[in-house]
């Protein structure tokens, strides 16, 4: 139970990175499956080299970015479509992967200095301790990232996936939005392989595949159930959507599933949690609450207007 | 201000759909001017705003903003000295984030946007009293959701934020016309109110003559990408509807093709009609039905 929740924390540093893209760019980014082999892997080569974990954390993170930089250059320079410029990205990463792994699927680190090695002297991995403290380091990604959204460069970056025709009429250059998303949100799924690469003790050329569909499942159980109402709200969901998904993981496990089944049940989530929304309740309810949120705003702005203002609801929220 | 000079633009050439938006526009507009377009549909108005905007790009001619040749900028980087309102009101502002996210975006209209927090004290309290001059009560409400705001409520936020940081150039796209005419009668008078009050440069484009006739000091109108006529101050605040309606059947027997659409005609009727009688299911497609009882007003050539 514990490692499933200390798993889920680091695994939601890619969720986050995938909300960065699938959420707030509105752009299904496929590169993630392996640009968290291309971090897990740099991580690895550099501490077998003798480099210091945390450098080789760092590298993991530089390591994404390049994968989500390729896939946002063939999207906004060469005009691919954006799925299969991810595709591209995922299919070509493969090899470059196996090359950065010096043409081995498989490098251990078991004997190796990580960035939980003091965890793991002290006793603290798996325990309560052990989860609090990767649970300030995860929160601590979340308020970066958090905060820059609410930045100027940040807003724009939201309205871009929001609204782009808008927010080029103010000024901003949306491929240029397209490409620093990418590549921050590539970067944060290589951080989040080049320390699951530590935590688990070796990197291989397998572990990144079907990875989109992990961040997805953290990011739309997440959402689904903790709401998307402000940027604070809802990368505090995706992370809690990460662990819910390790933990339905572990105990899909202890009923009796096979380790390699896991996908299969990853996917289908994914799907209760595409297709839960779309019954017919959720719909009324949902519709039930965005109407009582517009009436509020309503009901407040009517009561301060000097004008007659027309009353009515308009468009979508993502409330 | 504003230069266009014999400005072409084809669209689909050398296919069986070719069309010709825009036959050789020349037009300048000067400091403070407020020009308003009228014309059929196929006219080349809306081609003509978004060559200035920097959506299209023309195939020949040439725009300069004083003395700053912006023929082939992307619009982004027009947006600096260009800003715009579009027609449809969910295109003028982002939906999932709040009225002061929304504002502060467009503060920052073609400046650079660094790692600077968007939302401010000092800047929440500017946007708060921007946000008065629109009497539509949203300064309370800053923190709302622009999706929970209704078509009339978002237009208006739009146009503030289209003009508040002080643009060179303001391009108004039919922005009022989807909305039903109580809300595109308060939209209207925020805008005359807002482009006297900065004194922009403004070209508005519209199906409403009575709206072309009342704004601006100004008028155009275009027929098949070309600027067919234009009435200067004075003539323009002694023109009536009555006189452009002449004006669009003489063009009629010149070329045996009817120059004002329906929409036109019945956009004409409508704001003839007290505000608020027919609805907006009547105008938008083809039938007259609901234009012949305004006066003065039939629909003939159909």
């Amino acid at each position: 139970m514990i490692a499933g929740i200390e798993l889920g924390l680091i695994y939601a540093i890619m969720a986050l990175g995938v909300y960065l893209t699938f959420r707030v760019l509105d752009f299904p980014d496929l590169t993630v499956d392996q640009s968290f082999t291309s971090g897990a892997a740099t991580a690895a080569m550099v501490i077998l080299h003798g480099g210091s974990p945390w450098l080789a954390t760092v590298v993991g993170f530089v390591a994404g970015a390049f994968a989500g930089l390729i896939t946002a250059l063939l999207h906004t320079k060469a005009r691919i479509n954006g799925l299969l410029a991810g595709i591209l990205t995922m299919t070509a990463l493969y090899s470059v992967n196996l090359r950065l792994m010096g043409g081995k699927a498989n490098l251990a680190l078991l004997r190796e200095e990580t960035v939980f090695t003091p965890l793991r002297e002290a006793g603290l991995q798996g325990t309560v301790v052990g989860v609090l403290l990767l649970l300030v380091g995860v929160l601590l990604v979340k308020l970066a990232l958090d905060w820059f959204l609410y930045t100027d460069a940040g807003l724009a970056m939201q309205a871009t996936g929001d609204n782009p025709e808008m927010i080029r009429s103010f000024g901003v250059n949306t491929d240029r939005q397209k490409i620093l998303g990418l590549c921050l949100s590539n970067a944060l799924v290589g951080l989040s392989g080049a320390l699951i690469a530590q935590y688990q003790g070796f990197a291989d050329i397998g572990m990144g595949i079907g990875m989109i569909v992990v961040g997805l499942a953290s990011v739309i159980l997440g959402q689904g159930i903790f709401g998307t109402r402000t940027v604070v709200i809802a990368t505090l969901a995706v992370i809690l959507g990460s662990v819910l998904y390790r933990l339905v993981i572990t105990v899909a496990l202890q009923a009796g599933l096979n380790p390699s089944d896991m996908k299969l049940i990853s996917a289908v989530l994914v799907v209760i949690a595409l297709v839960l929304p779309q019954l017919g309740v959720y719909k009324r309810w949902k519709r039930h609450r965005t109407l009582r949120a517009a009436q509020a705003v309503q009901a407040d702005v009517r009561s301060h207007a000097r004008r007659t203002v027309d009353a009515g609801v308009s468009g979508r929220t993502g409330a | 201000m504003l230069n266009v000079q014999d400005v072409r633009k084809t669209f689909f050439a050398g296919t069986v759909n070719e069309r010709v938006a825009l036959n050789g526009v020349s037009l300048t507009v000067n400091p403070g001017d407020f020009v308003t377009v009228i014309g059929s549909n196929g006219a080349g108005k809306s081609t003509l705003l978004n060559t200035v905007s920097g959506t299209i790009i023309p195939d020949s001619g040439r725009i300069t903003v004083g003395d700053r040749d912006v023929t082939r900028l992307p619009e982004h980087r027009k947006a600096t000295w260009i800003s715009r309102v579009f027609q449809d009101p969910m295109k003028g502002s982002s939906p999932t984030l709040s009225i002061e996210q929304n504002m502060a975006i467009a503060q920052r209209r073609g400046r650079s946007r660094g790692l600077a927090r968007g939302v401010t004290r000092a800047r929440r309290h500017e946007f708060e009293q921007e946000l008065k001059t629109l009497e539509l009560g949203l300064e309370h409400r800053l923190g709302a959701k622009v999706g929970l705001l209704s078509g009339g409520q978002r237009q208006a936020l739009s146009l503030l934020m289209a003009t508040f940081s002080a643009p060179e150039i303001l391009l108004l796209d039919e922005h009022t016309a989807a909305l039903d005419p109580q809300r595109a009668q308060h939209v209207t008078e925020i805008t005359e109110r807002i482009v006297n009050e900065r004194h922009l440069t403004t070209l508005m484009v519209t199906h409403n003559m009575e709206q072309a006739l009342r704004l601006g000091n100004r008028l155009i109108m275009m027929h098949e990408g070309r600027i067919l006529f234009e009435l200067d101050a004075q003539q323009k605040a002694e023109a009536t509807v009555a006189d452009l309606l002449a004006e669009f059947r003489k063009l009629q027997a010149a070329t045996g093709e009817p120059a004002l659409d329906d929409a036109t005609l019945l956009e004409t009727a409508r704001s003839a009609e007290p505000a608020g009688a027919p609805s907006r299911g009547a105008r938008a497609h083809g039938a007259p039905t609901g234009g012949s009882s305004a006066p003065g007003v039939s629909p003939e050539g159909h």
